[in-house]
């Protein structure tokens, strides 16, 4: 079983974000393992960019303080391997497309392979637009994670057919960021995915609270919270490890 | 639809959009050949912006320079003051079509924000501009004209705070909102249908010079130069003469303190194949894939990619691109005041520059046209900072 499948074997799965590098890769990678041990069940991993665009203002900031130390998709890699060195939890980036047109595609997900990322989140590379890069993706075994929208409408069967890994469902418009309420149907969106596929759907953009989590997750075969953890990391800094493990133990229990 | 010029172009969005961005690009298929539209369109760029814009015969420049005869396209005296009213009646049109009720745009200069603020009044819609806080400073007064128009300006502060940043929060801000709104992209950049679509809506511009120049000399010009930032005047220049193929198309950029140092935004001359912004084109970036801050003394030319049809011509080299440094561009925009009595935006003196050096290796019976893309009345303050006087605005 891929390590993704595993993530959402046993119940629902609380999926937590981090940006790479934020304060420094060395405290990334105690961070993800931290979340880890607190009941986090997969880790997506944020590769800083110079330009966000599908992200709100707390992302933003994590990926100039990253940038800032010299980060790059290089160095985003060298951390997942040194993660590998103690841990199986499955890890999936999330980056922009640019940075991988710049680093070769091929290159790219054979690197993921090699360093053992399990699967990528591009946000400015929408389905239609994945032609290029999905058979170097197939071929080295990395998951191309699909997103869905509030306004995906007809073309949510059509992507969901050609998901793998999980669907990543996003539960409102806008960009990322903590907020309440809820957009769309998010209901008759997963059912709709679920006639066509039984690749797992996970539920993210501005899920910060326990209620909101365990909302979602009664729903939904997966929660994800991402700014919720980079903030806390930009209000703790080095010393965040408790913090963020409360946190996460807490989501971890919601989601349950 | 095909969404490329080569291998540029593309739709490299957020799935949030996606749904939108397909709607507009059928409406557009629809509009574009719909008869009451055009006529629209028409109607409004004669009779609202008061086309079709002069073809002026600069003999002084002529004369002084010895070369070719020159040309100005004056789009400076379009209603607003530059050629971005061209594509804020298309546009505005078609989102008035779509439903739409909110217009959203960014603007560099404040020239786009400008026109997107007047259409919205024309047509009674709500409109919010974004713009760097950089570019606030830079060029208060428009701010103030917007303003005026009743539009709602958001002064960016995340990045350089310049036209790059103002086009993130557009983005941002239409993610959040697209039901009732569009966004007016004022350059032929981001991605389908936008390129194509601010091309078509800005190609009155060429076709009148075509026209025009057909009138006054019987044939075609030898050389057609535009000033490039994301390229929407040059596009507009540059699309109706690309099968006429004896006509050189020269698009003059911003090499801002010079290529060979890190302040320029010459992304035709520094810029690499990238994608962002929603398009594959040339961008200036670093190695690895972060987009550069890049710099101007131009607000509108001050940014790191070129509309992708550009990235395009470059590549099959039907058209050429230069650069020209702001000492190049201020000391034209000096030489276009005293010796036509012309003050030209600082974003289209770079394409004065840029004639005027390509004048000295003409003859006296060719022809060169230059397209005049806006009027300079909201940059006498800062170059009179760049000659060390400080006025206060």
């Amino acid at each position: 079983m891929s390590r993704i499948k595993n993530a959402f074997a046993d119940g629902k799965a609380l999926i937590a974000f981090l940006t790479a590098g934020d304060p420094t890769p060395e405290d990334s990678v105690r961070f993800v393992l931290a979340m880890e041990k607190a009941g986090a069940d997969l880790i997506e991993i944020g590769v800083p960019f110079s330009d966000p665009v599908a992200d709100g203002p707390v992302i933003m900031a994590a990926d100039q303080r990253a940038l800032a130390g010299g980060i790059n998709l290089k160095s985003v890699l060298d951390e997942v391997q040194e993660i590998r060195k103690t841990s199986d939890i499955p890890l999936v980036l999330l980056t922009y497309f640019n940075p991988i047109f710049v680093y070769g595609a091929e290159r790219f997900f054979e690197d993921c392979r090699k360093a053992g990322a399990d699967g990528v989140i591009i946000p400015d590379l929408p389905f239609e637009e994945q032609g290029d890069v999905r058979p170097y993706a197939d071929r080295c075994g990395v998951d191309m994670i699909q997103l869905v929208a509030p306004t995906s409408k007809e073309r949510i069967q059509r992507i969901a057919r050609a998901a793998s890994g999980f669907i990543y469902v996003v539960s409102s418009m806008g960009v990322t960021g903590m907020r309440d309420g809820m957009q769309g149907d998010l209901k008759e969106t997963l059912r709709q995915i679920r006639q066509v596929s039984n690749v797992p759907a996970a539920v993210g953009f501005g899920i910060h609270t326990e209620e909101q989590a365990a909302l979602f997750a009664s729903e939904a075969d997966g929660v994800i919270t991402g700014s919720a953890v980079v903030d806390i990391i930009a209000r703790h800094g080095k010393s965040v490890d408790d913090e963020l493990s409360d946190y996460i133990k807490k989501m971890k229990k919601a989601v349950r | 639809m095909n969404h490329r010029f080569g291998s540029f172009g593309g739709q490299y969005i957020p799935e949030i959009l996606m749904g939108e961005i397909q709607k507009l690009e059928k409406a557009y298929e629809v509009y574009k050949k719909d008869p009451d539209f055009i006529r629209e369109f028409r109607d409004l760029c004669i009779n609202y912006t008061g086309r079709p814009s002069l073809l002026y015969e600069a003999k002084r420049m002529t004369e002084d320079l010895g070369g070719p005869k020159i040309y100005l396209k004056r789009e400076d005296l379009n209603h607003t003051g530059a050629h971005k009213i061209n594509n804020c009646i298309g546009q505005a049109l078609l989102a008035r079509r779509m439903g739409k009720t909110r217009l959203i745009a960014e603007t560099g200069a404040g020239q786009h924000g400008v026109a997107a603020a007047t259409i919205a009044a024309l047509f009674g819609m709500e409109c919010e501009v974004f713009m760097g806080e950089t570019d606030t400073e830079r060029q208060a007064l428009n701010v103030y004209r917007m303003e005026l128009l009743g539009a709602k300006v958001h002064a960016v502060t995340t990045g350089s705070r310049v036209l790059k940043d103002a086009v993130n929060a557009a983005l941002q801000n239409w993610t959040a909102r697209c039901s009732d709104t569009h966004y007016m992209i004022g350059s032929a950049v981001g991605p389908a249908p936008f390129p194509e679509m601010v091309r078509d809506f800005q190609s009155v511009i060429g076709e009148e010079i075509k026209k025009q120049i057909l009138e006054k000399e019987g044939r075609l010009p030898d050389s057609v130069f535009a000033c490039v930032g994301g390229g929407s005047n040059a596009i507009g220049t540059f699309y109706p003469f690309i099968d006429d193929k004896d006509v050189e198309l020269v698009g003059c950029e911003a090499a801002g303190k010079g290529i060979d140092t890190l302040y320029h935004a010459a992304t035709m001359a520094k810029g690499v194949p990238g994608v962002f912004h929603g398009m594959k084109s040339l961008f200036c970036q670093d190695d690895s894939g972060n987009i550069s801050e890049v710099y101007s003394i131009s607000a509108g030319l001050d940014y790191p990619g070129v509309g992708p049809e550009h990235a395009y011509l470059k590549e099959t080299g039907r058209a050429r691109y230069v650069p020209v440094t702001d000492e190049e561009a201020v000391a034209a925009f000096e030489y276009l005041a005293r010796t036509e009595g012309i003050i030209c935006a600082i974003e289209s003196a770079h394409a004065v520059a840029g004639a005027m050096k390509a004048a000295r290796h003409m003859d006296k019976n060719q022809i060169m046209v230059i397209t005049v893309s806006g009027r300079g009345d909201k940059d006498v303050a800062a170059i009179a900072r760049y000659r060390g006087k400080d006025l206060h605005e």
